[in-house]
């Protein structure tokens, strides 16, 4: 069966500026998934690029906007895209290459809320500091986030301020450290956030949780964390 | 465009790590930590790394849901070696894996808990209490996405310690001196092209396996075994890379992984009659055999036509009868990819797997502390300067199969003692020392090989040529013909890398270029597989020869393993394509060796 691409191209080394491509692709139905064609497509136009690694949707790599929405190509079943498939990177940020996008800000903001277990109470090298499966629950739905971008390069609050508002991916990980039952630094973690743009630029628009893969709910941690915000000050 | 030796930029540190997965990063964060000059280059941002696909869960013998202790997971692993493992490492690392398990938890790993509060621990292949008696939970757990908590629990730490990471760099080759000490890499960087000398007081390499040697595989594209490429090009032989893991429970036709844990948790396989043939291969711990076994009885229901679907090509793994409440507590993940990749809803019905190669037993020669070694004929000599841990390395714990939850307490234990072996190395080590005029001739040589080339063959036909004769001649049930037919066939394909044609010349983010010049690094694993292969005349773990079967009875050759003959480690000479052996080394470094006998479960 035929398929009609439209994909955005760009390289620096060649091209004045971007343009759109149309390339049409016969596909033989071994190409379950939007990943598995642009294989394809690439060995037709070896030129062709983008990024790619686990192709089961673990890894983050393979994140663009598909027929106008951010996904991984290698979780879309080309059965779920209609008429033309319509690739380009993410919005957002600046553009490498073809498909490939710089993630240096997104990154940044990821670095940015000090993503790491914080406990310096000292404990014994041949015991595990105990938490309840309770406790442990708390953290599902926030560790699973594999990095891949969706979720923040969807969200118009940080195309506008990308340097100054954290953004969805990195406030569900400031999130998921604040939900840690082991961790120790909610305060400085609040103070960090506290700030006109790090995490009150979230105005609930919620393309974050309709663009994730992974199915979690960036928007529901922020909101976890405002209302700690609110808490405090009261 | 094409690349001449002043285009090279020269940077120096005190240690160039290639790979930022799991072993790569647990040797980052000790090197960092300690204050050292690290560059920790990685062709793709850390977690995209291929540890984050490992599910199902990290051994130690912590005993938190019944008795266990370091002895069992040593005696469970030499036997899962299938006596091929070298017991002084085996020892090294089933007792260190308590500290490395508990350490990554005091660094964040989200393990799933007990009611006490202490880790989870699940059930895995191959895993016994008292000596192969019964199972016992040994594997460490983060639901089904283990692999991907670690790294992302090491990136996190190494985000703390400040480690230099060089993100979308592919290293391409050592550089030696003329003593053979490894003095640095060549390295380009993908987004500018541009190419750079790093020199370095020590090189780790931790670049992870080949798994893309063969068509179908639960590896990552980015598996193509690129610190195996680079040590065979430097001289370094290759050791006993004829042991491919097949897992038991890839997705029919997509090749995705399926978790053990599956089977760890509860989860059965049938054949088309319905039976769980599995109690009639491995009685004591049935679907709980290790990989190789499992893998071989599967196919032998396949063989004999007892495999399921129209085609009659392949097993059901049947989980529902778990519970959706289990399912999506424990393998949340192996839900998704059920509906994902084979349109099927695993908390209602049985899911299609077949054996698909996973793991890559093989690799570059080392001792516990990760320093890779050359084996002189009567011992084996340090290459100064040169590591190799994880996926790439070969120490050998592994031996002639792993056991599954292995690889992750691999990444750890010889991510950290070779970490913790180079800040020694390098407090002792003085000035730089010179690099020579032609350290960047092969890397140059390789790179306008490509620049210049006007018609050719796409690097992914090749690429794929190499897949289709390995898979065809490398499967899970080997014969001495379709071996040397293999060897033949990899030794005609090598002859047309050199005929290999970029068509796309760009400096910038050229992903044709880099898939060009992974397929130097696929050849080496390749012929290296093949050729150790077809001059194995024995079965031993993964790799099972029809010509060689004989029954658990037989007096020389219980099940087909010649220890007279075979027990002994392959080394693969890239230059001559010749082979080498050594010993095993049987000897464990504080307890009584575990002496062969017959491998039944």
């Amino acid at each position: 069966m035929k398929r009609t691409f439209k994909i955005y191209r760009y390289d620096p080394d060649k091209d004045a500026k971007p343009y759109m491509q149309t390339v049409e692709l016969e596909l033989d139905g071994h190409e379950r998934m939007l990943l598995d064609a642009l294989v394809k497509l690439k060995a037709v136009d070896p030129s062709l690029s983008f990024r790619r690694s686990c192709r089961e949707g673990v890894c983050g790599s393979d994140a663009m906007n598909i027929n106008g929405k951010n996904g991984l190509a290698c979780l879309t079943n080309m059965n779920s895209l209609q008429g033309d498939v319509v690739l380009k990177p993410l919005p957002g940020l600046p553009v490498i290459r073809d498909l490939i996008v710089d993630m240096t800000q997104f990154f940044q903001q990821y670095h940015s809320i000090k993503p790491y277990l914080v406990n310096d109470e000292p404990v014994s090298p041949s015991k595990e500091r105990l938490q309840s499966p309770e406790e442990r629950e708390e953290l599902n739905g926030l560790y699973e986030c594999i990095l891949c971008a969706s979720c923040s390069t969807a969200c118009p609050s940080f195309w506008w301020n990308p340097d100054k508002f954290v953004g969805p991916a990195g406030l569900l990980q400031a999130y998921r450290f604040i939900a840690d039952s082991r961790d120790q630094a909610t305060g400085e973690r609040l103070d960090n956030l506290e700030d006109p743009y790090r995490l009150f630029r979230c105005h609930t628009i919620m393309n974050c949780v309709d663009v994730c893969p992974k199915g979690l709910k960036p928007a529901a941690a922020i909101s976890k964390i405002k209302e700690l915000m609110v808490r405090r000050a009261i | 465009m094409s690349y001449t030796k002043k285009d090279i930029a020269v940077r120096k540190f005190d240690v160039v790590i290639v790979g930022a997965g799991g072993s790569g990063m647990r040797a980052s964060l000790e090197l960092s930590r300690a204050g050292l000059n690290v560059a920790c280059l990685s062709k793709v941002f850390p977690t995209r790394s291929h540890t984050v696909a490992a599910q199902g869960g990290v051994s130690a013998s912590l005993g938190n849901m019944s008795e266990d202790n370091w002895h069992y997971h040593f005696y469970d692993t030499i036997k899962g070696s299938d006596w091929l493992g070298d017991q002084d490492a085996i020892e090294f690392m089933c007792r260190e894996a308590p500290n490395v398990v508990i350490e990554l938890e005091h660094f964040g790993m989200p393990f799933d808990r007990n009611p006490d509060g202490t880790i989870y621990q699940r059930p895995f292949g191959g895993h016994t209490a008292n000596y192969g008696e019964k199972p016992v939970q040994r594997a460490c757990a983060a639901a089904d996405r283990t692999g991907h908590a670690m790294l992302h629990t090491l990136y996190q730490q190494n985000v703390k310690s400040k480690t230099n990471f060089f993100v979308e760099w592919m290293a391409l080759d050592l550089i030696r001196n003329t003593r053979g000490d490894v003095v640095g890499v060549t390295a380009i960087e993908l987004e500018t092209g541009d190419l750079y000398e790093l020199h370095a007081k020590a090189v780790l390499l931790a670049t992870g396996g080949a798994g893309r040697i063969f068509a179908a595989s639960t590896n990552a594209f980015i598996n193509t075994g690129d610190g195996l490429g680079m040590a065979a090009r430097a001289g370094i032989p290759l050791q006993d890379m004829e042991f491919w893991q097949f897992h038991p429970t890839g997705v029919a036709g997509a090749g995705v992984l399926l978790t053990e844990g599956c089977r760890g948790e509860g989860a059965i396989l049938l054949n088309s009659n319905g039976e769980r043939f599995m109690e009639r291969y491995a009685p004591t711990l049935k679907d709980l055999a290790p990989r190789d076994f499992v893998s071989r009885s599967m196919d032998q229901e396949i063989k004999e036509g007892r495999g399921c679907g129209p085609n009659k090509d392949y097993i059901l793994m049947k989980l529902d009868h778990l519970g959706a409440d289990t399912i999506r507590k424990r393998l949340p993940s192996v839900e998704e990819i059920g509906h994902n990749f084979a349109n099927v809803d695993i908390t209602k019905e049985p899911i299609p797997v077949v054996p698909t190669i996973h793991y890559q037993m093989g690799g570059i020669p080392t001792n516990i502390n990760g320093q890779v070694v050359v084996w002189d004929g009567e011992k084996n000599n340090v290459v100064n300067g040169l590591y190799a841990v994880g996926e790439c390395s070969c120490v050998s714990v592994h031996g002639a199969n792993r056991l599954g939850t292995n690889s992750l307490l691999d990444l750890l234990v010889f991510g950290k003692s070779a970490g913790k072996h180079i800040v020694q190395f390098v407090s002792g080590y003085g000035d730089f020392q010179t690099v020579p005029a032609d350290g960047a001739d092969r890397t140059l040589a390789r790179l306008n090989q490509l620049d210049g080339s006007k018609d050719g063959i796409y690097a992914q036909d090749l690429a794929n040529d190499i897949r289709q004769a390995m898979q065809q001649h490398a499967g899970v049930f080997r014969t001495q013909k379709t071996m040397d037919e293999g060897v033949e066939k990899i030794n005609a394909i090598r002859e047309r890398v050199a005929s290999i044609a970029l068509k796309d010349k760009s400096k910038v983010w050229n992903t044709a270029r880099m898939e060009a010049l992974e397929v130097d690094n696929l050849i080496e694993a390749a012929q290296a597989t093949m050729t150790s292969a077809a001059a194995r005349h024995e079965c031993r773990g993964a790799h099972t020869v029809y010509d060689y079967e004989h029954p658990a009875d037989h007096p020389e050759c219980p099940l087909g393993r010649n220890d007279k003959e075979w027990m002994k480690h392959t080394l693969w000479d890239s230059e001559t394509n010749s082979l080498r052996y050594k010993p095993v080394n049987l000897k464990p470094l504080t307890v009584d060796s575990i002496p062969p006998k017959v491998r039944t479960f």
